[in-house]
C-alpha cells in the first residue's frame, strides 16, 4: 500500500510541532502587545473635552502651579478637579468673550457643572491615593507626564498594575526630592539610584506590595 | 434546617443530663443529634446551599455561562468606557473631595433622643457612628440606629404629596388646610386634633403648645405602640407627678432587673450597656465586678448577661417584687402568694445582697411591666438609699408626658362622637399599631379632613385624605432630649431626597406662620437661651451635637404613694401572652429595612419573621415542634403564628414580637410575619393571662441562622465564676491549646516588622446586641440576600454573633460570641486558593482580592471558623439609584461569584496609615477603630497593633483570660477572646 503522505510532509509535521511552541508564544506576545497598545490602554490618545482646556497654555505659558486647581492633591485620595469658580477667577477678566469659554461661563451662570471626560482612570477595585504619593516624593510628571507640553491632556502611562508595581517594588528609581514634586522640568540626575536610595531612607518609603494596600 | 417529624424530648434531656463540665450547646437539633443536624455539620454550607436552586435549570445556566464566558474573554480586550468627572460649579467651603466629613445629629426613637455622628461623602451620608460627646451614646449606637441610614435611601419611601390617591403639592395641602381651619364649625379650633408620637423635641413641644394657645379648644394627642406608659404611670403612682428615672449603672454593685431589658433596649440603653460593661471588663474584674440578677418571663439579652437569672411568669413578677419589697421592710402587701422554695431562696439572697450594698444597688423595673412594679422599684430604691446614687430622678424628658393609650382612646372617642373635623397625624402609623380594642381605623373615617405625615405611604396613609411625605431625620432639622434630658440638635446631612417635610413645618402652617424647620428650631433656641452671642452658642451646639448643660437637674421627689397598694387581679387562665418590641422591626417602622430583617434576632436567631416563642416544656406538652403553626387566641381575638421553641422561656408563657404582619410596608416588609397588634389591647399592652393555643396542622418555614456554621463540640466559649478564676487563673488554658510558635509548620514564616493588627473581644462585656453586625454591613457594603437564601445558609454578614447555651432547657445560661475573620497567621484559606485571591499581608491580614477571585470556594471549605461568605448570586442591588448613594466609596461592591470576608476594616487602616505618614508619625493606639469596635455599646471589641506592647489590644491579649479559638490547629488567630466570668452570689451558687 502506497503511503498516503509524501515524505516531504514529515517536514511539515516537524515544523508544526516545534512551531506550535513559537506560534503560541507569538500569540501570547500579540495579546500582550495588544493589551498594552494605546488602542486598549489609551496611552498617548488625547481626550476630547467639552472645553479644549490646555495644560500647556496654563502651566507652561501662564505658569500656574498644579495645586491652584488640583487643590486636594496633598490632603486627599482625589487630586480634585477645579470647580467652575476657579476658572472664572481669571476668566471673569480674561477672554471674557471667547466663544470657546462659553460652556465655562454657562456653568458659572447656571450652577450646572462642566462634565469633564476622565483621562486617568484606574479600575474600580483600585484605591489610589494622591496625597501619600505626593508626600513621599513622587512627582506629578512621574505618572502624568509633561502636562505642560499637552495642548489636550492624554495618558502617558497605562496605569496597569504592572506599571504600579514597577515603582512599588523599586521606589528608588522614581522618587524625587519633595520640593521638586510639582516641578514639570526636574530631571532625574545621572545617579538617580543613589539619590533615590537616600530619599527612600529619608522619607521612610516602604515597598508596599500587599494587596490590601490598593485593593479592598 | 430540614424539619424532622418528632422531637425526642427524653433523648434530649438524657443527653443534657449526661453532659459534664463546661459544655455548651446551640440548638435543640444539636442536642437531639438528628441526622439532619449531622449532615449540617459535615457540610461546609447547609444542604442545597451550594446547588443552583433557581427555576432556571443547571444546564440552561451552563449554556448561558458558556456564552457569557466567551464574551467575557472578549471584553477584556477593549478599553475602559469613558467616564465623566463632574466637579462643583462653586465648591462649598471645607469640602475636600475624597475626604469624608462628619456631622453631629440626633435620632429620636421610642421617646428618647440619641446623639450621632454621621459620615458624609460629598454630601451623601453613608455611615452612622455614635457621638462621643453625647451622654446617651458616648460614641456608640444600637443596631436600629445603624440601620436607620438604609431607611433614608429606601426606594419604597413615599416621594410625593398624595391627595386621595392622586399626586398633589404642598401648596395645595397648605391651602386646603387653611381653608379647613377657617371653616371649622367649632369655636377656638375645637375640631382640630393633632396626633404625634412621643414628643421629646423641646421645639416641637413648644410649637404644639403654641397651637393649643392659638386654638384653646384643639387637642394634642400622643400615641406610639412601644412607649413608656407604665413607667410614667408608675412614677405618678409613686410621686404624684410625672418624673423621669434614669440609672447610674456604673455606680451599682448589685443590680436587680425586674423584667427589664435595659441593656439593649429603651432610653439610655447604649449608655447603660457601656456603664454595665465598665464594671465587667476583664481588666477591672479584680476590683469591683458588679452582679446582675434578672427575673423575667421571656429570655432577653439582659437576662443573658445576668449572673443569676430566675424565670417567672409575668403575672408572678409583681408578686415576687412585693415579697422582696416586704423583706426589705416596705409595706408592699405580699398577700397570700406562696413562693416556691427556689423563689424563697432567691428572695432571701436578693434582700441580703441588696441590703449589704445599700446606696450602690439598683432595682430596675421593665418598661413593659405594670405601674405597680415601677412603684415597688421606686420604693425599694428609696429604702436601699439608692436615690441620688444609682437612681436619678429628673423632670420628664417628654414635652408632655401623657398616658398614651388613654390619649388615643380619647381621640377615638372624639372621632366617633363626630367632634373631630381636622386630624393631623404627624408621624407614626396608628392604623397599624393601635390597640385592637381601640377602633382607630373605623373612627378615622368619621373625620372630615385627615392628613398623615410619614416616611412611607402606609396603612394609615391609605385611610387619610392627604398623605404627606415626611423628611427622614437625616434630612431635617429638629432637636430632642436624651434619657437624662440632654438636648441635642438634629441637623440634616442631605437635602430631602423626595421633597419631604417635617412636623415642625406642618405645625408652623397650622400656626399660620409657615417656616422652614431650620428657622423654627433656631428661633426656639434663640428665645430659650438668649445668650449674648447666639451664633457662637448655635455653632457650638451644632458642632458638638449637644447643648451644653442641658441635662435636666436631678431632684428627689417625695414618695407619696400609700402602701400597701391594691393587689392585682388574680391571673385568669393558664397561659400567658407577652408582647415585646421586635429587636429588628421594632414597632413595625423598620419592617422595610432589609438589614434589620436579615439580622438574626439575638436569642432565637430567627430572620425575616417573628414567631410564637414557647418554652421547651410547653412544646413537649402540646406536642409541637419548631415551625408548626398554632392559633393564638387572646381576649377572643386570634392570629396564627409559627412556633419557635426558645430555651429559657417561662413555661406557660408565649412571646410574640410586634412589628410584623404589615399590610403596606414596602417591597421588603409587606406581608411577612405575624401581626401581633391584632391581639394587643390598650388594657393589656404587654400581654397577660388567658391565652389559648390550638394546633392547626399547618407548617411555616422559618429562616434561622442558629445551626449555620456550627463549629462542632469544641471548647469555643470559655466561662468560669470569679472565684474559680481567682483559684485557677489559668483555667482558660485548654490541654489542646498549642503554645504559639512552638509547632512545626509547613506554612512560610512571616515576619511582622511594622504594625501587626490584632483584635481582642471581651466576652465579659459582649451583650450580644447585634450592633456590630449592622455596623459591619453598613461600613462594608454587605448585601441583603433574602429569606430563601438565609434558609440555604447564604447570609453575608462578615461578623456574626454565635449564641451558646449551657445547662438545662428550662433555664440555660446564655453566652454570646462575635465571630469574624480570625486573620490567622497560619491561614488555612491562603494556600488552597488556586489564583492567589487570598494572600497574607505583611501586617498579618489575610487580604481578600476580589478581582482575582474566581469562586472556587476552596478557601471557605478550608476555613475552620466558617467566616467566609460567597456571593452565590448577584446579591448587590446595583440598579436602584438611591442605594448607590448609600455605599461606602472606600469598599469594593462585590459581585456574583466572589468570596468575601472580614478585612479588619482595611480601608480604615489604610486611611490611618496614609494620614500618619503624611504627618510623619506612626499610627497611634486607638487611631484605627474598626466599624464593629466603634459601634459596640459595651466596648467589648478592641483592635490595634499587637507589636506595640503598650497598645490596648496587647494589654488585653496579655490578660490571663485571653484565649484563641481552635488554636490546636496551629492557625495562630489574630482575633482572640477573653473568657467570660460570672460573679455569682455564693448563697445562690448551687441554685
Amino acid at each position: 500500500m502506497a503511503q498516503i503522505f509524501h515524505r516531504s510532509t514529515n517536514v511539515l509535521a516537524k515544523v508544526s510541532i516545534f512551531g506550535a511552541v513559537f506560534i503560541l508564544a507569538g500569540l501570547g506576545w500579540a495579546v500582550g502587545a495588544f493589551v498594552r497598545s494605546p488602542y486598549v490602554s489609551g496611552v498617548g490618545v488625547a481626550v476630547q473635552q467639552p472645553v479644549p482646556f490646555s495644560h500647556k497654555h496654563h502651566v507652561a505659558d501662564a505658569g500656574i502651579d498644579c495645586r491652584y486647581c488640583h487643590t486636594s492633591v496633598e490632603q486627599s485620595a482625589f487630586a480634585g478637579i477645579p470647580p467652575t469658580k476657579t476658572c472664572m477667577n481669571c476668566h471673569a477678566q480674561l477672554w471674557t468673550e471667547a466663544p470657546m469659554l462659553e460652556p465655562v461661563r454657562e456653568s458659572y451662570r447656571t450652577g450646572k457643572p462642566i462634565e469633564w471626560v476622565r483621562v486617568h482612570k484606574v479600575a474600580d477595585f483600585v484605591y489610589f491615593n494622591h496625597s501619600i504619593h505626593v508626600k513621599k516624593g513622587i512627582g506629578c510628571v512621574t505618572c502624568h507626564g509633561r502636562v505642560d507640553q499637552m495642548p489636550l491632556t492624554w495618558r502617558v502611562n497605562t496605569l496597569y498594575m504592572e506599571w504600579c508595581l514597577e515603582c512599588h517594588r523599586n521606589p528608588e528609581r522614581f522618587v524625587r526630592p519633595r520640593e521638586q514634586v510639582f516641578s514639570m522640568t526636574w530631571e532625574p540626575p545621572k545617579d538617580q539610584l543613589a539619590l533615590g536610595k537616600k530619599l527612600v531612607a529619608d522619607y521612610k518609603i516602604q515597598k508596599l506590595e500587599n494587596c490590601s494596600v490598593c485593593h479592598r | 434546617m430540614p424539619a424532622h417529624d418528632t422531637i425526642h424530648w427524653e433523648e434530649i434531656r438524657r443527653r443534657l443530663a449526661e453532659r459534664r463540665g463546661p459544655e455548651y450547646w446551640r440548638s435543640l437539633d444539636e442536642l437531639a443529634d438528628t441526622p439532619e443536624f449531622r449532615e449540617l455539620l459535615q457540610r461546609e454550607f447547609p444542604d442545597g446551599a451550594t446547588e443552583w436552586a433557581d427555576p432556571v435549570g443547571r444546564r440552561e445556566f451552563l449554556k448561558l455561562m458558556g456564552a457569557s464566558l466567551a464574551l467575557a474573554g472578549l471584553t477584556s480586550c477593549t478599553s475602559q468606557p469613558s467616564d465623566k468627572i463632574v466637579p462643583y460649579s462653586r465648591a462649598p467651603e471645607e469640602v475636600i473631595p475624597g475626604k469624608p466629613m462628619f456631622f453631629a445629629t440626633t435620632l429620636t426613637l421610642g421617646g428618647c433622643a440619641t446623639g450621632l455622628l454621621v459620615e458624609s461623602h460629598e454630601g451623601r451620608p453613608t455611615k452612622i457612628e455614635g457621638n462621643p460627646l453625647h451622654p446617651g451614646s458616648l460614641g456608640s449606637t444600637d443596631a436600629l440606629a445603624q440601620a436607620s441610614i438604609l431607611t433614608l435611601y429606601d426606594p419604597d419611601r413615599s416621594k410625593a404629596v398624595v391627595r386621595t390617591g392622586t399626586p398633589s403639592t404642598w401648596n395645595a395641602f397648605a391651602a386646603e388646610l387653611g381653608k379647613q381651619i377657617e371653616s371649622g364649625r367649632r369655636p377656638q379650633g375645637g375640631g382640630i386634633r393633632i396626633l404625634t408620637e412621643t414628643v421629646v423635641s423641646p421645639t416641637l413641644g413648644a410649637q404644639l403648645k403654641a397651637v393649643l394657645a392659638k386654638f384653646p379648644a384643639a387637642k394634642w394627642h400622643q400615641f406610639e405602640p412601644v412607649t413608656r406608659d407604665s413607667a410614667r404611670a408608675g412614677a405618678r403612682l409613686a410621686f404624684g407627678e410625672a418624673v423621669n428615672t434614669f440609672y447610674r449603672v456604673d455606680k451599682a454593685d448589685v443590680i436587680l432587673s425586674l423584667g427589664s431589658d435595659f441593656l439593649p433596649t429603651g432610653p439610655g440603653a447604649v449608655r447603660y450597656a457601656r456603664d454595665f460593661a465598665s464594671r465587667r471588663h476583664a481588666q477591672v474584674l479584680q476590683d469591683g465586678m458588679n452582679r446582675l440578677y434578672v427575673i423575667e418571663a421571656t429570655p432577653s439579652l439582659t437576662g443573658a448577661a445576668a449572673d443569676h437569672r430566675l424565670v417567672v411568669r409575668e403575672s408572678e413578677l409583681d408578686l415576687f417584687a412585693r415579697a422582696l419589697a416586704t423583706r426589705l421592710g416596705i409595706e408592699a402587701g405580699a398577700g397570700s402568694w406562696q413562693p416556691s422554695p427556689r423563689q424563697t431562696k432567691w428572695i432571701q439572697a436578693l434582700a441580703a445582697d441588696l441590703t449589704v450594698h445599700r446606696g450602690s444597688s439598683l432595682v430596675v423595673a421593665g418598661d413593659e411591666q405594670n405601674p405597680t412594679l415601677h412603684l415597688l422599684a421606686h420604693a425599694m430604691n428609696r429604702a436601699l438609699g439608692n436615690v441620688g446614687q444609682t437612681v436619678i430622678y429628673t423632670d420628664p424628658i417628654e414635652a408632655a408626658p401623657v398616658d398614651q393609650a388613654e390619649s388615643l382612646r380619647q381621640l377615638v372617642a372624639d372621632m366617633q362622637g363626630g367632634a373631630v373635623e381636622t386630624l393631623l397625624i404627624l408621624g407614626g402609623n396608628p392604623v397599624y399599631t393601635a390597640p385592637a380594642d381601640v377602633p382607630f381605623a373605623e373612627a378615622l373615617n368619621k373625620v372630615a379632613f385627615r392628613a398623615h405625615l410619614s416616611l412611607y405611604e402606609d396603612e394609615t396613609s391609605t385611610l387619610c385624605h392627604w398623605h404627606l411625605p415626611e423628611a427622614h431625620y437625616l434630612e431635617s432639622w429638629s432637636d430632642g432630649r436624651a434619657y437624662d434630658g440632654t438636648v441635642s440638635i438634629q441637623q440634616p446631612l442631605i437635602a430631602p431626597l423626595y421633597d419631604g417635610r417635617t412636623a415642625h413645618e406642618i405645625v408652623s402652617v397650622l400656626l399660620a406662620e409657615p417656616k422652614w424647620s431650620y428657622d423654627v428650631v433656631q428661633d426656639h433656641w434663640r428665645r430659650e437661651r438668649r445668650p449674648d452671642d447666639f451664633d457662637a452658642f448655635w455653632r457650638k451646639a451644632l458642632h458638638d451635637g449637644v447643648i451644653a448643660d442641658s441635662a435636666l437637674p436631678a431632684k428627689v421627689p417625695p414618695l407619696k404613694a400609700t402602701l400597701p397598694i391594691a393587689y392585682p387581679a388574680a391571673a385568669a387562665g393558664e397561659l400567658e401572652l407577652v408582647f415585646r418590641a421586635d429587636p429588628a422591626a421594632w414597632d413595625g417602622r423598620f419592617a422595610n429595612n432589609g438589614w434589620l430583617q436579615e439580622l438574626p434576632k439575638p436569642l432565637s436567631k430567627l430572620t425575616w419573621d417573628n414567631a410564637a416563642l414557647i418554652s421547651p416544656a410547653a412544646a413537649e406538652r402540646l406536642g409541637v415542634k419548631n415551625e408548626d403553626v398554632l392559633e393564638l387566641t387572646y381576649m377572643s381575638r386570634s392570629v396564627k403564628a409559627p412556633v419557635w421553641i426558645l430555651p429559657g422561656q417561662a413555661d406557660g408563657t408565649v412571646t410574640l414580637h410586634l412589628g410584623y404582619g404589615r399590610a403596606r410596608a414596602g417591597r421588603v416588609g409587606t406581608g411577612i410575619g405575624v401581626n401581633a397588634y391584632a391581639l394587643r389591647t390598650a388594657a393589656a399592652p404587654w400581654g397577660g393571662s388567658g391565652l389559648t393555643l390550638k394546633k392547626t396542622g399547618e407548617r411555616y418555614r422559618l429562616a434561622t441562622t442558629q445551626g449555620h456554621h456550627t463549629m462542632e463540640g469544641r471548647n469555643l466559649v470559655r466561662m468560669a465564676s470569679l472565684n474559680e478564676f481567682k483559684q485557677h487563673p489559668d483555667f482558660v488554658r485548654n490541654p489542646s491549646d498549642h503554645e504559639v510558635g512552638h509547632e512545626p509548620s509547613f506554612y512560610p514564616k512571616f515576619k511582622y516588622e511594622g504594625y501587626a493588627w490584632g483584635m481582642a473581644i471581651d466576652l465579659n462585656a459582649c451583650t450580644g446586641c447585634n450592633a456590630c453586625v449592622v455596623a459591619c454591613q453598613s461600613e462594608n457594603n454587605s448585601p441583603v440576600v433574602g429569606k430563601d437564601q438565609v434558609m440555604m445558609g447564604r447570609e453575608m454578614h462578615w461578623i456574626r454573633v454565635d449564641r451558646y447555651y449551657k445547662g438545662g432547657l428550662e433555664d440555660p445560661e446564655t453566652v454570646h460570641q462575635p465571630i469574624l475573620c480570625m486573620q490567622c497567621e497560619n491561614a488555612p484559606c491562603e494556600p488552597v486558593c488556586p489564583v492567589g485571591a487570598t494572600v497574607h499581608s505583611g501586617e498579618g491580614l489575610n487580604d481578600m482580592v476580589y478581582n482575582r477571585c474566581v469562586g472556587t470556594r476552596y478557601c471557605s471549605n478550608n476555613c475552620p471558623y466558617k467566616v467566609r461568605h460567597f456571593n452565590f448570586l448577584q446579591y448587590q442591588d446595583d440598579q436602584t439609584p438611591s442605594l448607590k448613594l448609600l455605599r461606602n466609596p472606600n469598599v469594593t461592591v462585590r459581585s456574583r461569584g466572589v468570596m468575601e470576608k472580614c478585612t479588619y476594616c482595611v480601608q480604615r487602616i489604610n486611611e490611618a496609615r496614609i494620614l500618619a505618614k503624611t504627618q510623619d508619625r506612626e499610627i497611634t493606639d486607638g487611631e484605627v477603630i474598626t466599624a464593629c469596635q466603634a459601634v459596640c455599646p459595651s466596648q467589648a471589641i478592641v483592635f490595634g497593633n499587637i507589636n506595640d506592647p503598650k497598645s490596648g489590644v496587647s494589654q488585653r491579649k496579655a490578660h490571663p483570660l485571653n484565649y484563641g479559638l481552635l488554636t490546636e490547629l496551629n492557625t495562630k488567630p489574630r482575633t482572640t477572646y477573653l473568657a467570660r466570668l460570672r460573679n455569682p452570689n455564693p448563697a445562690l451558687e448551687q441554685d
